[in-house]
């Protein structure tokens, strides 16, 4: 039995393919990436060796900070958002809906799994202004709010917004089914207790339910975290980052330095703030779960 | 909450309940109406937008310019999807389905498989290799994309289906192998070492009677890498730049700058083309892609 389970070529044959690719395709091109972050050039021209030049450049860089605090704000707004809203619904889920409720939440999740460009698409339509008014310029033109007719994605703070919109559109029912698991996981009669005691509506939510959701919220935390740290799909099909430079995040900054400056290097340096932020974010919500337990 | 939670146990308490409840059920009926309204708000805003880009796929170019959004498709233009499907979204279609389930296979056939040696085999270092996988959920793509931009360059693969194939089998063998490794921890250790004790060799436990075991597991894994691989922009965006080659995404993305500006009714017909597919699996399996979908959240 244990030569059989310790049989080191058995192993080398399960584990040396996934490994193989996993290190060529992942591993090596991550240590690489950190490399190239001391060089400048591109696979046309070549590489020199530049040192940490790319790193005093992205300190001073404004275009740099200006994709780094829309990545924070558009990060802090859209988990916000997506986690609250999720919250929203799956206590709608528990305590409202009972027979209907499966059949509204497989409704509310789906856009999360509908191709982000076709997302994007549809939803710069529905805000167009041109050529014909699109589907909310048209409703505000029913309803004679005229003056609120705008080109939604043409300005910087109403751009913002639509992104918002859309990516806590997109995501809110995966986070309502998430956060769903985790209510049904409570006792009901921790909650039915807390009634009796006197508990009700936002109370109830405040010190019961949510403390007793810790585990879960928190992975919810994380996944939205770093998922809108890494936005990329809906903002480029969207809006390409523009109007200007006002709403590219950190990934599209990195993706055109690299392929529209031809900067592998500067580009690299971008990708690993960004890796050390995801990092950053990650440890901290670690870390503030375990002082929350404790 | 609206409800009451303790029960009636007597006569006299049905009968006190009957009473003081006659002046609650006027709030009762408020507390439904305003649910219901909530409901129906949520609804529209989920669906509304998907119903009016199905209708709109069927509009001419007057029916936007001229008719109220809201309205229906004064004649339904079939004509925008022949002209969609045949103005690229049939070479996409295809093309994503060149590359997407060639990745997948492979990387659940190998993916799995390490998630068996990981987790069911005995030898030390298991469980470095198993974090060392883990690890790669956490590093943004954006770290891979140059690295890998320049090996393929040099290997000839830009613009050539391998380099999708390739960095899709690896970049989703995190999740695979550490989900199928939960997975195998399940499968009780004496159902093993039975079938060894029969006599067989560990490839036909694991392909026998591991493998079996999982099914439903291995299923779960399949449909999330399904999607995440056929719904990926940013790996297509920068390996692929021949139409001929683009697949769903980046090719609606092109479709769209090249007709989107005026041609609505087509260019809703591609979006709706784009979203059929990932529709048909949903209406049919929604549980599962739903089960799949959170599992890594969960896990991760």
């Amino acid at each position: 039995m244990e030569t059989i389970m310790r049989d080191r070529r058995a192993i080398l044959v399960f584990v040396g393919p996934a490994l193989l690719f996993y290190t060529i395709i992942v591993l090596i091109p991550i240590v690489w990436s950190v490399v190239y972050t001391v060089f400048e050039g591109n696979v046309v021209e070549g590489f020199t060796f530049v040192g940490f030049t790319n790193y005093t450049t992205l300190i001073r860089d404004p275009a740099f900070w200006q994709a780094f605090w829309f990545t924070v704000k558009y990060s802090v707004v859209v988990t916000a958002g997506q986690v609250g809203v999720g919250l929203l619904l799956a206590l709608l889920y528990l305590f409202y809906l009972r027979k209907s409720s499966p059949l509204i939440r497989t409704l509310v999740f789906f856009p999360l799994i509908m191709p982000t460009v076709a997302v994007a698409e549809l939803y710069s339509k529905m805000f167009a202004i041109q050529p014909v008014y699109g589907l909310v310029n048209a409703v505000l033109a029913g309803l004679h709010l005229d003056g609120l007719i705008q080109p939604w994605l043409g300005q910087a703070g109403t751009a913002f917004f639509v992104i918002a919109i859309m990516d806590i559109w997109r995501a809110m029912g995966f986070y309502g089914v998430l956060l769903y698991a985790g209510l049904v996981d409570i006792p009901g009669d921790i909650i039915e207790g807390a009634r009796i005691d006197g508990a009700s509506g936002w109370r109830l939510v405040r010190y019961i339910v949510l403390p007793l959701l810790g585990p879960i919220l928190f992975s919810a935390l994380i996944f939205s975290l770093t998922g809108t740290l890494k936005v990329f799909d809906t903002i480029y099909a969207l809006t390409g980052g523009g109007p200007g430079q006002a709403t590219t995040p950190l990934t599209l900054a990195m993706f055109n330095t690299a392929f529209t400056d031809g900067q592998y290097g500067y580009g690299s340096t971008i990708a690993f703030a960004l890796a050390i932020m995801c990092l950053i974010v990650t440890l901290a919500i670690f870390r503030s779960a375990r002082r929350d337990v404790a | 909450m609206g409800q009451t939670l303790t029960r009636p146990t007597s006569k006299t308490q049905v009968k006190d309940e009957l009473q003081t409840r006659r002046p609650f059920s006027m709030k009762a009926l408020l507390s439904r109406i305003t649910l219901w309204i909530l409901i129906a708000l949520l609804l529209v805003v989920v669906l509304y937008p998907l119903i009016w880009m199905l209708l709109s796929s069927f509009k001419t170019t007057d029916d936007f310019a001229s008719a109220p959004f809201w309205s229906l498709p004064t004649t339904w233009q079939w004509q925008n999807y022949v002209n969609a499907w045949n103005s690229g979204m049939s070479t996409y279609f295809v093309n994503s389905i060149l590359v997407v389930f060639p990745s997948l296979f492979l990387n659940l056939l190998i993916g799995m498989a390490a998630a068996f040696g990981l987790e069911v085999m005995r030898w030390r270092g298991s469980n470095v290799v198993l974090l060392i996988f883990l690890a790669g959920i956490m590093i943004p793509a954006q770290m891979l994309l140059l690295p890998l931009f320049t090996m393929y360059f040099q290997a000839g693969l830009i613009n050539n289906r391998w380099s999708l194939i390739l960095t899709y089998t690896a970049a989703s063998l995190p999740l695979t192998v550490f989900l199928m490794a939960g997975f195998f921890k399940n499968v009780p250790r004496s159902v093993i070492e039975a079938a060894i004790i029969d006599g067989a060799s560990i490839y036909q436990v694991f392909y026998r009677v591991a493998i079996p075991m999982v099914a439903n597991g291995l299923f779960t894994i399949a449909l999330f890498t399904f999607f995440f691989l056929w719904n990926d922009l940013l790996f297509s965006l920068t390996f692929i730049n021949d139409d001929s080659l683009r697949t769903i995404q980046t090719g609606l993305l092109n479709f769209t700058g090249q007709y989107g500006q005026v041609e609505w009714g087509p260019t809703f017909a591609a979006a709706a083309i784009a979203v059929i597919p990932t529709l048909v699996i949903y209406v049919i399996l929604n549980q599962q892609v739903i089960k799949g979908m959170t599992a890594g959240a969960v896990k991760g």
